[in-house]
Formats: C-alpha cells, sequence, structure tokens
C-alpha cells in the first residue's frame, strides 16, 4: 500500500518539519499572487452596487473571512477527531494551529460587518442571525484559545480543547438553529437585507479570486503554525532533557564532594 | 450500576447539605442577582414585568455557573475518580450522578422558588408559572452542558472564570427557548409549545451529550 | 475615490491588513526565535534521541 505509507511517512513530525519547510514559499508566493490579483480585480474591475456603491468593496474581504472562521473550525474539529481516536501528535499540533487563525479571521468578518453595516444600515451592529451566529463563533474561539493557554502539558491540552471543540461543533447547528428563530422573534424594524438581489458575475469573480487567495494564506499560515508548533514542543522537550542532567550532574557532584 | 448511581446521588446530596457544601448558596445568589438588578434599572414595575422571565432566567444561567466549578473538583483532588476508573461502574455513571445531584440542589430549588422571586418583579401568576415550567424543563440543560465544562476544568484548580467562558456560548440555545417560551405563555405571537418543546428537546440532548463528554473529558485529564 | 463611505472601506482593508500582517509577522518571528534556541541548544550538546542515534550511526 504506497498510498497509506506515504501519508504515515507524512504523519511523522520530522517529515512535516522537512515538508514544511519546502512547501511554505510556494504556498506563500501563491497565496501573495492570489491577492494581489484578487485585490485589483475587487479594486479596479468590479463595478460599484447600484444600490450600495462603492461600500460593496468591504464584501470582497468579509465574505472570504467569514468563509475562513468557519473553514477553520472544520479544520480544528477533523484534527480533534485525530486527537481523540488516533492520538496523534500531528494532529494536537494543526488543532493548535488553526485555533488563533480562525479566531483572528473571525474577528475580521465581525469588524468587516460592522464597517459595512454602518453605512449601510446607520448602526454598527445589528442582532441580526447572522452577525449573532458568527459573535457566538468568536467567543467558542476564545474559550478554545484559553483552554490552550490554561492547561501546561500539551498532549493533555490538545485532548481536553478536542473534546470541548467535539461538543462545539455539534452545538453549532443549534445555535445557528436557535439564533434564527430568536431573531426572527425579534424582528428589527428596518433592516436593509444584504440577501436581496443575486449577485452579479463581474463581482462574484473578484470575491471568487479572493476567497480562494484567502483560504492558500491561511493554509500557508496554518502550515507555519504547525511547524512552529513542532519546533516549540522540540524546544520544550530539549530543556527539560538538559534541566533532567543538569540535575543528576549536581546531584552526582554532590555525592562526589561528599 | 443502578445501586451506584444511588449511592453516588445521595453521596453528593449529604455532601451538599454538609457545612462547606454549596447546596444553599446558589439560591442566596440567585436572589441577590434578582434583588440587585431593579436597583441599575429603577423601580418600574411596568418595565420589570416585561424583562422579569427573561431576568430570571439569566440569573438562573449565572447562580448555575457559580456552583459548577467544584462539581468534579473535589473527586479529582481526593481520588474519588481514580476509584470509579479503577471499579467495573462507568465514569458515565459518575457524570450522571453527579448532574442529577447538582440539578437537584441547584437547578430544580432555583425552579421552584422562581414564583416567590417572580413577585419582586411584578410577574403575573400565569407569568410565575411559565417561568418555573421552563426553569424545571430547561436548568438540565444548563446543568449538564456545565458539566463538560466543569470536567474539562477539574484539574486545573483554577477553573471558575475559565469555566464560565468555555461554557456560556454553548447555553445561548437554552437561553434563547426558555426565556422565549416563559415570554410565550404572558401573551405574543407564538404558541407556548413551541419553544417549550424545543426546550424540552435541548435538555435531552444535553445530558446525553453532556454525559458522554464530561466522561470523555475526565478520562483525558486523568 | 470619492464615495462618501470611503472611509468605511479603507478602515475595512486597513484593519484586514493589520490582522493579516500580524498573523505573517507572528509566525516569522516566532519560526526565527524557536530556530535559534534549538541551535543554542543543540549548541550545548542538548540533543534530541533520534537525533543522537542517526549521528551515532
Amino acid at each position: 500500500m504506497p498510498r497509506l505509507s506515504s501519508l504515515w511517512n507524512l504523519a511523522n513530525p520530522t517529515r512535516f518539519l522537512g515538508l514544511a519547510d519546502r512547501l511554505l514559499p510556494w504556498l506563500a508566493a501563491l497565496a501573495a499572487a492570489l491577492l494581489a490579483v484578487g485585490l485589483y480585480l475587487s479594486f479596479f474591475v468590479a463595478p460599484p452596487d447600484y444600490q450600495q456603491g462603492e461600500t460593496v468593496r468591504i464584501m470582497f474581504i468579509h465574505v472570504p473571512a467569514a468563509w475562513l472562521g468557519l473553514f477553520m473550525y472544520v479544520m480544528m474539529s477533523a484534527s480533534a477527531l485525530g486527537t481523540l481516536v488516533w492520538r496523534h501528535p500531528l494532529a494536537d499540533v494543526a488543532q493548535k494551529a488553526a485555533a488563533p487563525i480562525g479566531a483572528a479571521f473571525t474577528f475580521v468578518c465581525l469588524v468587516t460587518g460592522s464597517l459595512w453595516g454602518k453605512p449601510m444600515w446607520g448602526t454598527w451592529w445589528v442582532w441580526d442571525a447572522r452577525l449573532t451566529s458568527v459573535l457566538v463563533l468568536f467567543l467558542m474561539y476564545l474559550g478554545i484559545m484559553a483552554l490552550w493557554r490554561a492547561v501546561d502539558d500539551p498532549g493533555r491540552a490538545a485532548r481536553a480543547v478536542a473534546v470541548l471543540t467535539l461538543v462545539g461543533v455539534v452545538n453549532i447547528p443549534i445555535i445557528k438553529f436557535s439564533v434564527d428563530w430568536w431573531s426572527t422573534l425579534h424582528q428589527p424594524a428596518a433592516v436593509f437585507r444584504i440577501d436581496g438581489p443575486t449577485i452579479h458575475p463581474s463581482m462574484l469573480w473578484p470575491l471568487l479570486v479572493m476567497a480562494l487567495a484567502f483560504t492558500v494564506l491561511a493554509v500557508a499560515l496554518h502550515v507555519a503554525g504547525m511547524r512552529n508548533e513542532i519546533l516549540r514542543r522540540r524546544v520544550r522537550s530539549l530543556w527539560l532533557m538538559e534541566a533532567e542532567r543538569l540535575d543528576a550532574g549536581a546531584e552526582t557532584a554532590a555525592g562526589a564532594a561528599r | 450500576m443502578t445501586r451506584a448511581f444511588l449511592a453516588l446521588v445521595l453521596r453528593d446530596l449529604r455532601l451538599a447539605a454538609r457545612v462547606g457544601g454549596s447546596g444553599a448558596m446558589g439560591l442566596v445568589f440567585f436572589l441577590m442577582l434578582v434583588a440587585v438588578v431593579p436597583f441599575a434599572l429603577g423601580p418600574d414595575l411596568n418595565l420589570l414585568a416585561r424583562i422579569g422571565p427573561a431576568l430570571l432566567w439569566f440569573s438562573a444561567v449565572l447562580a448555575t455557573l457559580i456552583g459548577l466549578d467544584r462539581l468534579f473538583q473535589t473527586d479529582v483532588e481526593d481520588g474519588a475518580i481514580d476509584l470509579i476508573l479503577s471499579s467495573d461502574t462507568p465514569l458515565e455513571v459518575l457524570v450522571a450522578a453527579k448532574g442529577v445531584a447538582h440539578w437537584l440542589t441547584t437547578g430544580l430549588p432555583l425552579a421552584l422558588l422562581a414564583p416567590l422571586f417572580g413577585l419582586l418583579l411584578a410577574l403575573t401568576p400565569g407569568a410565575m408559572l411559565a417561568v418555573a415550567a421552563t426553569l424545571v424543563v430547561g436548568t438540565p440543560a444548563l446543568t449538564f452542558i456545565g458539566a463538560v465544562g466543569a470536567a474539562l476544568t477539574a484539574s486545573l484548580g483554577r477553573g471558575g472564570l475559565l469555566l464560565a467562558i468555555l461554557v456560556m456560548p454553548l447555553m445561548v440555545p437554552t437561553l434563547i427557548f426558555g426565556v422565549s417560551a416563559a415570554n410565550a405563555a404572558t401573551g405574543g405571537t407564538i404558541a407556548f409549545l413551541t419553544p417549550f418543546l424545543i426546550l424540552a428537546a435541548l435538555s435531552l440532548v444535553a445530558i446525553v451529550i453532556g454525559i458522554f463528554a464530561a466522561a470523555a473529558a475526565l478520562r483525558q485529564s486523568a | 475615490m470619492s464615495d462618501p463611505h470611503a472611509g468605511f472601506i479603507i478602515a475595512s482593508y486597513a484593519l484586514t491588513g493589520l490582522v493579516v500582517g500580524g498573523l505573517v509577522l507572528r509566525a516569522v518571528v516566532e519560526h526565527r526565535a524557536l530556530r535559534r534556541a534549538l541551535e543554542q541548544l543543540e549548541a550545548r550538546g542538548v540533543r534530541r534521541r533520534s537525533a543522537r542515534q542517526e549521528t551515532a550511526r
């Protein structure tokens, strides 16, 4: 089974480091190129919207950020399964590296949404179903990151976070459903609906390119984060080894002196 | 297994009743919250009556959170968890027993006393009954969602604030449907039964997920 | 851009740039610091077990 064995090789942290070192420059270059094209398209090619004017350009970062906020959570959940079922150290690392990236993009989504809402709706924030669900997602990211920081031992932290992430993934549809219900119950007086007109191709292309650019960027950041996390664990275990050796050395020295 | 379950529930109930137990503490905190909020909002009885169900529900969430951080901590510290891990009794039974005991000492008294506190907020008898009914049905969800957080932070020693951060986003659906049902009973456009039944379903789901997830979390940290 | 809402658009892109730039910067700075720490440890003769076996072979 050559496929399986190559996958197994990749799962070895040292192999992963080698691969990451080779892959990252390409990923970074690809992300930069796509971002350049996407920014050009969204600023100079996409026409202003007939209703929203130039403000619609915020969409080209807002929507990809929202997509990545969800995408990184799915990534974390898949890694959480890897942690709990196969107890694989690389899954722990993938889980940990994904959290801050997902939180950052969710944050970008919230703030750009707010900056878009102010000129369009006349208010920075509406308790609209979508905004509220994203806010809860952001809170869950913050909780996960807080749990990572609270447990010292990386292996134990990974398993605890994995349980929390999976409980969260079961709850996300329930939260979405309940927030939808809640927001139809408290329908605000006059809210500009974003989902009114279908999107025109002249705006769809810049949006797709930007979404792809953000995705490649997030994958590059994730790989870089995983590489850093592996190195951090190495440094940590080496420090522990050194401390142990120094301890033992001090003891034998003390024994010899006695 | 039933006997082990009952023994564990009784043990926790006895512990809650003893000196140092947190049995009545949640209730006192609940009363404090209900008594302090009018100082912030002003004594307008119409306003208080309108937001009363929401206020009682929110206070119930906070009061449940307060007692949760010690749910498994004492058992991790004194080694009771290790004993259960090495016995035939599954850890899930321990979690279920702890959850039931916690609900009996926190959620149920909160629900039963809610009508009394409703008097302070000028609730109508119908609204009081609705709040009590939704709290009886909804607080198991709060307890068992909280149990997951309690299990995750059990071995940390300083889990109180972290527990609240982890668990509160997950309590959003329960809060939404609890308050909706309580408000629906006192008038409004929707039938009482729709949100009430969803609330009941949320509780059942939370009990199942909570038991297995909390047991998994305890096993991981042990 | 003569749009009345130019400020909002610029602010959105600037913030996104800042956050993404921050993520990239964090990754690069951390990577450098960790590589340096590893080099220092290796210079002091602290090696991972697997690395020692490789040199012994």
